[in-house]
């Protein structure tokens, strides 16, 4: 498979700050690549060297086989970046504002009002873009970046300061527009949202890249308890703990907070046997561990959004 | 929704030749800013409306400032001035405006306070006594001549010859300015600086703060489009308000009379407005924010405008005010276009003054070219 992207090693420092100490990643064409960390971790920077907006101190990157740095006019039509919601252009209309963007790009007007439709802002394209909602000015931002047609899209935490609606909408067009063929790079704070969306991620903090993977394979790889929990009521604390020690089930954990009994354990099986010869499966939920479980053993610290 | 996981490969418009790019883009962006100029009521009134209000005020202000018109009290009986009838009266009193008065310590108590420009008595021997107060010099000047002159035509009258000498008065137009003909250049003079500082500098704070700089460094336009459609916007809003203010203030009730080369006023006011921009780019380099360009800009509009004769001709300011207006390039717009719009100016007259305006742009580029930020981190 082609290349979209591969860097090499790349560092920044901002004074006594080590933003980027060393990342190598390499994306594939057509592949949805999250970079996951906390606000810090340096994800930002790496996406901005990624996209040729600034220099790194060493390393080397290399966008669709160009360099991105200095400015490559070659390179700059094939590639979209979507900022934060705000970068627009003040007293212009939704209409007016993907037009002008279009018309960096030697793009006409007819394109640019698909383009508004395809993102479902037809309706506000009238509005003026400082009287937008978070997720009509998220829709546009990305409208905008990729009105062009780009190969390879970048894109900075696009759903933060969203509600959950505006969210999912968002990730719908998001899938879709990856769906067409597209590279997407996108940085997120949000674990669910990487999990839903990437196929694969890189796990940064500290300016380092921790681990890469699927997400599925990453979970899989940290071989952590799962966790059972049912309604309470069902089965009191004490009799669970000497009927699972009588079946050999392994408990690490175990708590009755009134509403749920929820347990952990390495060896669900013999957890469920026991709940279920007890009938008491009312409300059952078996869950595995997540990309959140994944973060904080790699980075030995909640995570914190 | 149904998603096909086909990739599909368009052509990208890189394709297409560049130089419909280029024209394009510039077209975009000029239209952009110039949007957003018109839709900013802020804009729009500090740029266009008040400068136009002040012409107005000023103007008419200043329309009957032509000739001093002195006030003076008639104490008593004053055979020169009540001998004056008629033709010759109705002359008099457009200088002069008597007032009839038995009071005397009235009067005196008046032109102490400057109600009064004179108080005439005459005494029983002939003699006409006027008592002036030097406050004002151009009145006591003019009380003391018209008395003088009505004195001495009346001593002429009486010896019954024919006068010996006579004077024949012509007023010279355009000779000495007058109140419209400095507030048409100086009021545009500073409406364009205004408009044009601070065109470039919050188009360059604003775009660097919200991050439009950034975006546009990603798409491929050259820095050269940017800045040639935020110039020629910049030009259209200083021709804008060069029409509309050489528009009001050729209406009669203005009366401002243009003369000759008077359109040499419009590449005066080109190379005025680049040198404008170029300090609006320095501040916009330099602040951090809209609040700091504004206040930076303001700090630096108003001075210059009126070190730079904007409000008031310099002719009468002392010799070190006059040296350091020479380094503001709005005087030479004003003292430029003074010349060329009702003085008669020519070509010559004004080329040494549109060189300096571009010298000064060249070299205030530099500085903001030094201090140019794409973003603020």
């Amino acid at each position: 498979m082609t290349e979209a992207i591969s860097a090499d090693g790349i560092r920044k420092r901002y004074g006594d700050v080590q933003a980027v100490d060393g990342v190598s990643l390499s994306v594939a064409s057509g592949e949805f690549y999250g970079i996951l960390g906390p606000n810090g971790a340096g994800k930002t920077t790496t996406l901005e060297i990624l996209e040729g907006i600034r220099e790194p101190d060493e390393g080397r990157v290399e966008l669709l086989g160009l360099s991105p740095w200095p400015r490559n006019s070659a390179l700059l039509p094939r590639i979209g970046v979507q900022f934060q919601a705000s970068a627009f252009f003040v007293k212009l209309t939704a209409r007016e504002t993907i037009r002008t963007f279009a018309s960096f790009y030697g793009v006409g007007p007819k394109r640019a009002d698909a383009m508004l439709e395809r993102v479902g802002l037809t309706d506000s394209a009238g509005v003026q873009t400082e009287k937008m909602s978070g997720g009509q000015a998220q829709r546009l931002s990305i409208a905008c970046a990729i009105v062009h047609d780009p190969e390879l899209l970048f894109l900075d935490e696009p759903t933060t300061g969203l509600d959950p609606q505006a969210r999912r909408n968002l990730w719908d067009l998001l899938r879709d527009i990856n769906a067409e063929g597209r590279t997407v790079v996108l940085t997120t704070h949000y674990l669910d949202e990487a999990e839903v969306l990437c196929d694969r991620v890189s796990v940064m903090d500290h300016g380092k890249v921790l681990k890469t993977g699927t997400p599925a394979a990453l979970v899989r790889e940290i071989d952590d308890t799962v966790r059972v929990s049912v309604e309470s009521g069902q089965l009191g604390p004490g009799r669970a703990h000497e009927l699972f020690a009588a079946a050999g089930a392994e408990i690490t954990g175990l708590e009755d907070d009134g509403a749920t009994l929820s347990l952990s354990t390495r060896l669900p099986a013999p957890v469920l046997s026991v709940l279920a010869e007890q009938n008491a499966l009312r409300g059952l939920e078996v869950r595995g561990a997540t990309l959140e479980d994944v973060f904080l053993q790699l980075t030995g610290r909640e995570y914190r959004a | 929704m149904s998603t096909t996981s086909t990739p599909v490969r368009r052509q990208t418009p890189a394709a297409e030749p560049a130089d419909t790019e280029r024209v394009s883009a510039f077209a975009g962006l000029t239209r952009v800013m110039l949007l957003g100029f018109v839709r900013d009521r802020g804009a729009l009134f500090f740029v266009l409306l008040m400068p136009l209000m002040f012409l107005l005020l000023f103007g008419a202000l200043f329309k009957s400032a032509g000739a001093p018109h002195v006030k003076v009290a008639e104490i008593g009986q004053v055979r020169v001035l009540d001998d004056i009838q008629g033709e010759g009266r109705a002359q008099l009193e457009k200088v002069l405006t008597i007032s009839r008065s038995e009071d005397e310590g009235a009067a005196m108590e008046k032109l102490r306070k400057g109600d009064l420009d004179g108080v005439i008595t005459q005494g029983a021997d002939g003699t006409v006594n006027l008592r002036f107060s030097a406050t004002d010099q151009v009145k006591a000047g003019s009380v003391q001549s018209i008395v003088n002159s009505v004195v001495q035509g009346a001593n002429q009258a009486a010896s019954g010859k024919a006068p010996a000498f006579t004077m024949v008065s012509t007023q010279v137009e355009d000779e000495s300015l007058k109140p419209i003909q400095y507030l048409t250049p100086g009021l545009l003079g500073w409406a364009i600086a205004t408009g044009a500082v601070y065109g470039a500098s919050f188009t360059l704070v604003s775009w660097r703060k919200k991050r439009v700089l950034r975006r546009l460094r990603l798409a491929p336009v050259s820095p050269g489009v940017v800045v040639g459609a935020r110039v020629a916007v910049s030009l259209v809003v200083a021709l804008a308000q060069t029409a509309i203010f050489l528009t009001v203030a050729t209406l009669p009730f203005f009366g401002l009379q243009l003369t000759g080369d008077w359109w040499l006023v419009v590449p005066l006011v080109l190379c005025a407005t680049v040198a404008f921009m170029s300090i609006g780019l320095v501040t916009g380099a330099a602040a951090k924010s809209e609040e700091a360009a504004n206040g930076i800009n303001q700090m630096i509009i108003l001075p210059m405008s009126f070190l730079g004769g904007a409000f008031f001709p310099l002719d009468g300011a002392p010799g070190w005010l006059q040296t350091v207006s020479r380094f503001l390039p709005l005087r030479y717009l004003v003292t430029s276009a003074q010349s060329v719009l009702s003085r008669g100016g020519g070509v010559l007259d004004i080329l040494p003054a549109m060189g300096g305006l571009l010298v000064f742009t060249a070299v205030m580029c530099a500085i903001a070219w030094r201090f140019f930020n794409w973003d603020d981190a």
